[in-house]
C-alpha cells in the first residue's frame, strides 16, 4: 500500500508553483483551449470540409447541387471540357498570379520609401501619419474603387494630362483598364505592406548604417548591406499579407478594369453568382487555396530556415 | 616626421546645448591617447567628429595635414570600434571583418589576404564561419578590432570599448589592447569614463568636462598633479584640503603644510591621493598631522583608512595593522601636494 501511495506522488507535476497530477494539468489544458479550438472548428475547419466535399459534388440543370461525387470540377479547371481541351481557365489562374505579384512588387516598392518617412517623423506627428495610412483601412473596398472612378475620370486632370500626352483619346476616363487595376490594387494594399515594414523600419539599429559607412560604404551598399537585412522580417510578413489577399480579389479589376479583367476571384464570385455553378465554384476555391498556401510555404520555409540557423548552432 | 590628428576650435551644437566648446587637440601618429570625461562631457561627440559620423559647427579636422572638416565617414582613413561593436548580424566573421575592404573593392585574394593576417593576429582563426551572436563578448570585441584594423586606419577609434565586458575579462583586454597598439605602431584614439581603463592604456589622456578639454597630457602627470577638484577627484581617490596661502605654504583647519611652491591663489586647496599619505612612527619634523582611525575598509591588498581630522584618507599595504580609535602620525608631504586652480 504505501507503495502505491510513493508511485502516486512521484507522477504528480509541479506547475506554476503547484502540484498537480499529469491528468488535472490535461483536462485544465483542454478547457483553455476549447473555445479557440471550437472557434476554429465552426468557422475555419467545417467550411473547409464543406467546400471541399462541394467541389467534388456536381451541377443539376437548374444550379442545384447534385451529390454525385467525381473529379470533373477540377479537370474542366485545367481546361478538358465538353469540346476538347482549353487553356482558359489556367490563364485566368495565371494572369491572377502574375497580377498578385505585380502588386506586391508595387506595393512594396512605395512601402520603404514610406515607411522610412513616418519613421524620420518627430514621435508627435509620426501617428499622425500612421492614421494617414491606415484610414483607407476602415473605408468599404467597393467605396474606395468609386473613388478612383472621380480621380480618374475625364474631366479631372489625371485623365485630362493623359490625354494630352496623347497616351487616350480626348474625353475619356483612365478606366478600365491595367493602369486602374494596379493603382486600385497599390492602394489597397499599400497599408498591408507599409506597416510590417514600418515596425522593421522604427526599430532599425542606425549604428550597423554608421557602421556600413565608418567602413566606406555609400549609397546602395549601405542600404543592401545594414539596412535591408533589417527590415527583412517586416518585408516577409509585408509581402504575405499583400499576395494572398490579391490572390483573391475581385471588387477591384471587375470596377477598375472592365469586363476583359476577369481575375480567379471573378471567376468563383460568377459561379457561386450569375453560373449558379456551386460545386465548380467550389473547386476553384480549393485550387486557389492550395496554389497560395504552396507559394506562402514554399516563401517562408526558406526564411524560415535562414532564420533557424542564424538563430540556433 | 608624419603628421598626426589635429583637432583646431571645435564647435558644436545640439539644438540648444552645447556639445563641444572650442575644443582644440593635436594627436600624435602613433600614440594611444584617450579622451576621458563623464557622461555627457563631449567625448563621444568629438570621437564621431573624428570618425566623419557627425560634423561640426566650426573648426577644423586635420589629418595627416590635411583638412578633412568636410569629408564624409566613407571617404576617412579612420576607422571606429563602436561601443555595441555594430557588428554585422547576418554576416559571418569573415565577412564583417572584409566588409571594409570589400567596400574599397580590393580583389578576392586580397581580401582573403589580409582578413586571414588579422583574424590570426586577434586569435579568432577557426571563427571565420561563424555569425556574430554564436560568439562571447570578448571574442566578439575582438572581431570589431579586426574589422576596423584590417582597413589599416591612419587612426583606431574605439568607443567606450570594454562597456560590454565583465569586469574580469575588462582588465586583462585593457593590457591585451595596449600592447597590440604598440605591436602595431597605430595611432589609437580611445572615449571611456573609466579613470582605471584610461590610466592603464594611454600614452595620453584629456579630461573633459561640459564640452571642453580641462587637462591633458601623460596619464601619471595629470594623476599626480590634478589642476581642479573636478579632475583630482574624477582620477581617483583625493584627499582636497582647503586653507590659506601663507608665506610658501598652506595654513589650514588641522595644521600648516609646506608647499612645494607658492600657489597662485590667497584661498584655494590642495589636493594629496591616499596612498601618498605616509604613515609615521613618530612626530615628522614637517607636515605632521595626528589622526585618530575612524573607519577601517579591507580591500585585500590594501586599507582604506579614514581618520579624524578631515577626514583624511589614506591608503596603506596591510602588513600594517591598523585599527579604529588608534592615533597615527601622518606626513603629507610638500612634493605630493597638487595646487588646484579652482
Amino acid at each position: 500500500m504505501p507503495q502505491e501511495k510513493e508511485n502516486k506522488n512521484s507522477a504528480l507535476v509541479v506547475w506554476d508553483g503547484e502540484l498537480v497530477s499529469p491528468g488535472t494539468l490535461w483536462k485544465r489544458g483542454v478547457s483553455f483551449l476549447s473555445p479557440g479550438m471550437l472557434w476554429l472548428f465552426v468557422f475555419l475547419l467545417l467550411p473547409c470540409v464543406i467546400l471541399v466535399l462541394v467541389s467534388f459534388a456536381g451541377r443539376g440543370e437548374y444550379g442545384e447541387l447534385v451529390w454525385e461525387f467525381g473529379l470533373e470540377n477540377y479537370s474542366r479547371l485545367i481546361g478538358f471540357g465538353a469540346f476538347g481541351w482549353t487553356a482558359n481557365y489556367l490563364m485566368i489562374l495565371w494572369r491572377s498570379v502574375v497580377t498578385a505579384l505585380i502588386t506586391t512588387v508595387l506595393s512594396v516598392l512605395i512601402a520603404y520609401p514610406l515607411a522610412f518617412f513616418i519613421a524620420a517623423r518627430p514621435e508627435r506627428t509620426r501617428y499622425f501619419w500612421l492614421t494617414l495610412v491606415i484610414i483607407p483601412f476602415w473605408t468599404n473596398m467597393v467605396i474606395r474603387a468609386y473613388a478612383w472612378f472621380l480621380i480618374l475620370a475625364p474631366e479631372f486632370p489625371l485623365a485630362k494630362l493623359a490625354a494630352f500626352l496623347g497616351m487616350i483619346d480626348p474625353g475619356s476616363p483612365l478606366y478600365p483598364g491595367s493602369f486602374a487595376v494596379y493603382l486600385g490594387m497599390v492602394s489597397m494594399f499599400l497599408p498591408f505592406a507599409a506597416l510590417p515594414l514600418y515596425a522593421s523600419v522604427e526599430r532599425l539599429d542606425w549604428e550597423l548604417v554608421e557602421a556600413a559607412r565608418d567602413l566606406f560604404a555609400t549609397g546602395p551598399r549601405v542600404f543592401v548591406k545594414a539596412i535591408l537585412p533589417q527590415t527583412l522580417p517586416g518585408l516577409y510578413v509585408g509581402i504575405t499579407l499583400t499576395f494572398v489577399p490579391a490572390m483573391g480579389v475581385f471588387v477591384v479589376p471587375d470596377l477598375l478594369g472592365g469586363a476583359k479583367y476577369m481575375l480567379v476571384g471573378n471567376l468563383i464570385r460568377d459561379q457561386f453568382g450569375a453560373s449558379r455553378d456551386w460545386a465548380f465554384g467550389s473547386a476553384i476555391s480549393i485550387s486557389l487555396m492550395a496554389f497560395t498556401l504552396a507559394g506562402i510555404y514554399l516563401f517562408r520555409r526558406k526564411n524560415f530556415d535562414e532564420y533557424k540557423t542564424r538563430k540556433s548552432a | 616626421m608624419k603628421k598626426g590628428l589635429r583637432l583646431e576650435n571645435i564647435n558644436k551644437h545640439f539644438g540648444e546645448t552645447q556639445a563641444l566648446r572650442d575644443v582644440s587637440l593635436e594627436i600624435h601618429p602613433g600614440e594611444f591617447f584617450t579622451l576621458l570625461g563623464p557622461s555627457g562631457c563631449g567625448k563621444t561627440t568629438l570621437l564621431r567628429i573624428i570618425a566623419g559620423l557627425e560634423f561640426p559647427d566650426t573648426g577644423k579636422t586635420l589629418l595627416g595635414g590635411s583638412d578633412i572638416t568636410s569629408l564624409p565617414a566613407s571617404k576617412r582613413p579612420v576607422n571606429t570600434v563602436f561601443q555595441s561593436y555594430a557588428l554585422f548580424p547576418h554576416l559571418s566573421v569573415f565577412e564583417n571583418v572584409a566588409f571594409g575592404l570589400r567596400s574599397r573593392k580590393f580583389p578576392d585574394h586580397e581580401v582573403n589576404r589580409r582578413v586571414k593576417r588579422r583574424l590570426e593576429m586577434l586569435d579568432l582563426e577557426g571563427m571565420e564561419t561563424r555569425l556574430p551572436n554564436q560568439l562571447s563578448g570578448g571574442q566578439r570585441q575582438r572581431v570589431a578590432l579586426a574589422r576596423a584594423l584590417v582597413n589599416e586606419p591612419q587612426a583606431l577609434l574605439l568607443d567606450e570599448p570594454m562597456s560590454a565586458l565583465d569586469a574580469k575579462l575588462r582588465a586583462r583586454v585593457q593590457v591585451e589592447l595596449r600592447r597590440l597598439q604598440k605591436k602595431l605602431g597605430q595611432t589609437f584614439i580611445m572615449v571611456t569614463h573609466d579613470q582605471n581603463e584610461a590610466l592603464t592604456v594611454s600614452d595620453r589622456i584629456a579630461v573633459m568636462r561640459g564640452g571642453r578639454i580641462i587637462q591633458f597630457g601623460p596619464p601619471e602627470h595629470v594623476y599626480d598633479n590634478p589642476i581642479s577638484k573636478f579632475v583630482a577627484e574624477f582620477l581617483g581617490a583625493a584627499n582636497l584640503i582647503y586653507g590659506k596661502a601663507v608665506n610658501g605654504g598652506l595654513l589650514t583647519d588641522i595644521g600648516f603644510f609646506r608647499l612645494k611652491e607658492n600657489p597662485p591663489w590667497s584661498r584655494g586647496a590642495v589636493a594629496i591621493r591616499p596612498e601618498w599619505v605616509r604613515i609615521r612612527d613618530h612626530e615628522p619634523e614637517k607636515n605632521g598631522v595626528r589622526g585618530t582611525v575612524k573607519e577601517v575598509i579591507y580591500r585585500g591588498a590594501y586599507f582604506d583608512i579614514l581618520l579624524e581630522p578631515g577626514p583624511l584618507r589614506v591608503r596603506t599595504d596591510t602588513y600594517r595593522r591598523v585599527k579604529v580609535g588608534d592615533q597615527l602620525w601622518l606626513e603629507l608631504l610638500p612634493e605630493e601636494f597638487a595646487i588646484l586652480n579652482d
